[in-house]
């Protein structure tokens, strides 16, 4: 079993829904990326997506462009985003690492070489936005191979037979994009992520991740009780932004954000447990 | 007059995945996944709807003035020497570009898809001011992004689109530039997907874009080609048109892709000089790569990221190239050379002076390798060039760099 996986299972035999931040690798720098993966798994995150940053983002908002200029700004690519991950886990053994980025550093480093130096540097799970199963499956099979989970999204737009086929390429757990947008919109509609949720619990025994648009703590609890998964990542990385180049301001304030859901999530009724009610149901 | 009812037998490519060869595809994200589906599904049904083909070239010939002349320079082929030059008046169309061919059709299609709205891309502002255009005679919303650098250089086609009732937003993202402008396409696209349709402007973005515009383009060839027959009773030798992302180039070059004895030559900005770095020269220099969702040839450094791309004409300044043109160059079906700003500015004045037509800074690259061809051809060959636009754009553009105030 991969490292996301026992990760999910650990959560989900205890009733819990696993907090996933997402930061982007670089942003500012080096030490503060692996310093501060340190400080989100002490404020009591399960897994941390790592943005790999990209020149063109399209599927991301401004909070996250920016960051990614910031990042690139710094001298940051993909060889060196795998060299913060293998920092990470000299320390850290268990906490799952997800790559999240853009199909074309990938593309240049070449699958084969990407898929061994990753799987060298203890990343766990990889998501290319713009790389849908259609186009996936040699990457996939690499992936596997090199024991890694390729990570697919999900969104309001996916009709029931892609949402088949999408489950079918991913492992480790799908990630259901919660609004038609790019990261960091807002107006999420909880009854139709719940529904959503049920849908492709439906056609899929995967855990379900959700993320896009989730910004402070009841919203973090609310989806906690349809999700197995929640990732937040604007939120975060406009809390680096306001206070940038103050290292310890910046750590507290993603950690106090963080340790908020955290206990927003856990306290929160009707949260996702194996004696929650049939999966989907809207709580919170 | 015939456009998309003339098939061809090339148009086997691409695949029912949209790729040719290695290229092309659909490199998005899953939101847009099934839009680009429902996209596809509505071109292939309408591609071969009688009305909708009708309704199509009733608005080519009216509105766009279509067919556009083949036009022999004849007093710029004799001093240029070599072979006759014909050159395909697409400058003419109304808009003064071959970008409206593409925003008629696909503007047509989004009304009968029932979108509302409609975005756009733009460069130069061609290809805004194309949609803008037909956006306001068929009473749509749009919204036209546009690089903030290029909102600098080409503010004529700004105030264009805004007295065609099209919003303007400025792009600040990235290098300001086009391909910044398409990533903010998309992302307002995947935010408003249900109302809204995406006209890209050439033929790259995901699969169905690079098909569906070719085949709005081929008009332009399907045009050529029955002209160069009537007018010199044969086939041309040879076809030039210049390459940003390729589309009056795959419009003219598409049609007699089956000529075999028809040589194709697309002109990328050499800028500077591919020596130096600074040009716009994927298919020249550059590799292949995902952006803006296909597989094609990039301007990309060592990690993977895209570079900033230069040439004097803003309508060539992409980074990407249409995946189609990946594949007739890997084929060895055409072949992509490099023309630097100052070969096109030499080009763009001679023909001004010799045939009393103003060339867009964009077609003036075609020109320029046209003049290098003839000059090793016989006076019984013929070479058409695409000229895809007017030149009235880029008065400024060339007065600025003569040290001329206007």
């Amino acid at each position: 079993m991969s490292r996301i996986s026992i990760r999910m299972q650990e959560l989900r035999d205890g009733g819990r829904s696993a907090l996933v931040p997402y930061i982007m690798a670089g942003d500012p720098d080096v030490d503060q990326t692996v310093a501060l993966m340190h400080a989100m798994v002490e404020a009591g995150v399960d897994m941390i997506e790592l943005g790999v940053p990209f020149s063109d983002p399209m599927a991301d908002g401004p909070v996250i462009q920016k960051a990614a200029e910031r990042a690139l700004a710094g001298g940051m690519n993909l060889r060196r985003v795998l060299g913060i991950v293998q920092q990470f886990r000299r320390e850290d053994a268990r906490t799952p690492v997800v790559l999240m980025g853009y199909l074309n550093p990938v593309e240049r480093m070449g699958y084969e070489a990407f898929a061994e130096a990753a799987a060298g540097a203890g990343v766990d799970g990889v998501l290319t936005v713009d790389l849908p199963p259609e186009e996936a499956d040699t990457f996939t099979r690499l992936l596997r191979t090199a024991g890694m989970d390729p990570i697919f999204l999900l969104s309001p737009t996916t009709t029931e037979t892609r949402m088949r086929a999408v489950c079918e390429a991913a492992s480790g757990f799908v990630y259901y994009v919660s609004l038609k947008g790019v990261t960091g919109a807002a107006s999420l509609d909880m009854d139709d992520v719940a529904r959503r949720v049920a849908a492709i619990r439906a056609v899929t025994d995967l855990p379900v991740g959700v993320g896009f648009g989730i910004s402070d703590a009841p919203t973090a609890a609310r989806m906690a009780a349809v999700a197995d998964a929640v990732v937040v990542g604007s939120a975060l990385v406009r809390r680096m932004e306001e206070h940038a180049g103050d290292p310890v301001q910046m750590r507290d304030a993603v950690t106090a954000l963080l340790a908020q859901m955290r206990q927003a999530m856990d306290s929160s009724e009707g949260r996702n447990g194996p004696e929650a009610t049939p999966a989907g149901a809207p709580g919170g | 007059m015939g456009t998309m009812t003339e098939q061809h037998a090339s148009d086997k490519l691409p695949d029912a995945r949209g790729h040719f060869g290695p290229y092309g595809g659909r490199f998005v994200s899953e939101t847009l996944m099934h839009p680009l589906e429902e996209l596809e599904a509505a071109y292939r049904r309408y591609r071969n709807d009688p009305d909708f083909l009708a309704e199509l070239n009733e608005d080519l010939t009216h509105f766009v003035g279509r067919p556009s002349p083949l036009y022999l320079a004849e007093r710029w082929s004799r001093e240029t020497g070599g072979a006759r030059i014909w050159l395909k008046r697409e400058d003419l169309n109304h808009t003064g570009a071959h970008k409206v061919n593409n925003t008629v059709g696909q503007i047509l299609l989004a009304r009968r898809m029932g979108k509302t709205r409609i975005i756009a891309e733009t460069g130069a502002g061609q290809h805004g001011v194309a949609t803008a255009t037909v956006a306001a005679r068929q009473g749509l919303e749009c919204v036209v992004y546009m690089g903030a650098s290029d909102i600098q250089r080409q503010s004529p086609n700004v105030f264009r689109m805004r007295l065609l009732g099209a919003e303007v937003v400025a792009v600040e993202s990235g290098s300001r530039t086009l391909k910044d402008a398409l990533n903010e396409a998309m992302r307002d696209w995947v935010a408003n997907v249900d109302d809204t349709f995406y006209v890209i402007g050439t033929v790259a973005g995901p699969a169905p874009y690079p098909e569906m515009v070719r085949d709005f383009q081929c008009v332009i060839g399907h045009e050529a080609r029955r002209q160069i027959q009537e007018r010199a009773g044969c086939l041309p030798d040879a076809l030039v048109a210049c390459v940003g992302g390729g589309s009056n180039a795959i419009g003219l070059f598409h049609p007699f892709l089956e000529d075999e004895a028809v040589a194709m030559y697309g002109v990328e900005a050499a800028g500077d000089g591919i020596e130096t770095g600074r040009h716009s020269a994927p298919l020249g220099a550059g590799r292949p790569g995902i952006l803006h969702g296909n597989r094609t040839y990039l301007m990309e450094d060592d990690d993977g990221q895209i570079i900033e791309t230069h040439s004097i004409s803003a309508g060539l300044d992409y980074p990407g190239v249409g995946p189609e043109h990946a594949w007739l160059r890997d084929a060895g079906r055409a072949t992509y050379v490099g023309v630097t700003d100052e070969q096109a500015i030499t080009a763009f004045h001679h023909l001004c002076r010799t045939e009393g037509i103003i060339p867009a800074l964009e077609s003036a690259h075609a020109l320029a390798y046209a003049q290098q061809l003839a000059a090793t051809m016989r006076p019984d060959q013929n070479i058409i060039v695409n000229l895809s636009g007017r030149g009235d754009k880029d008065i400024q553009t060339i007065a600025e760099r003569e040290g001329i105030t206007l």
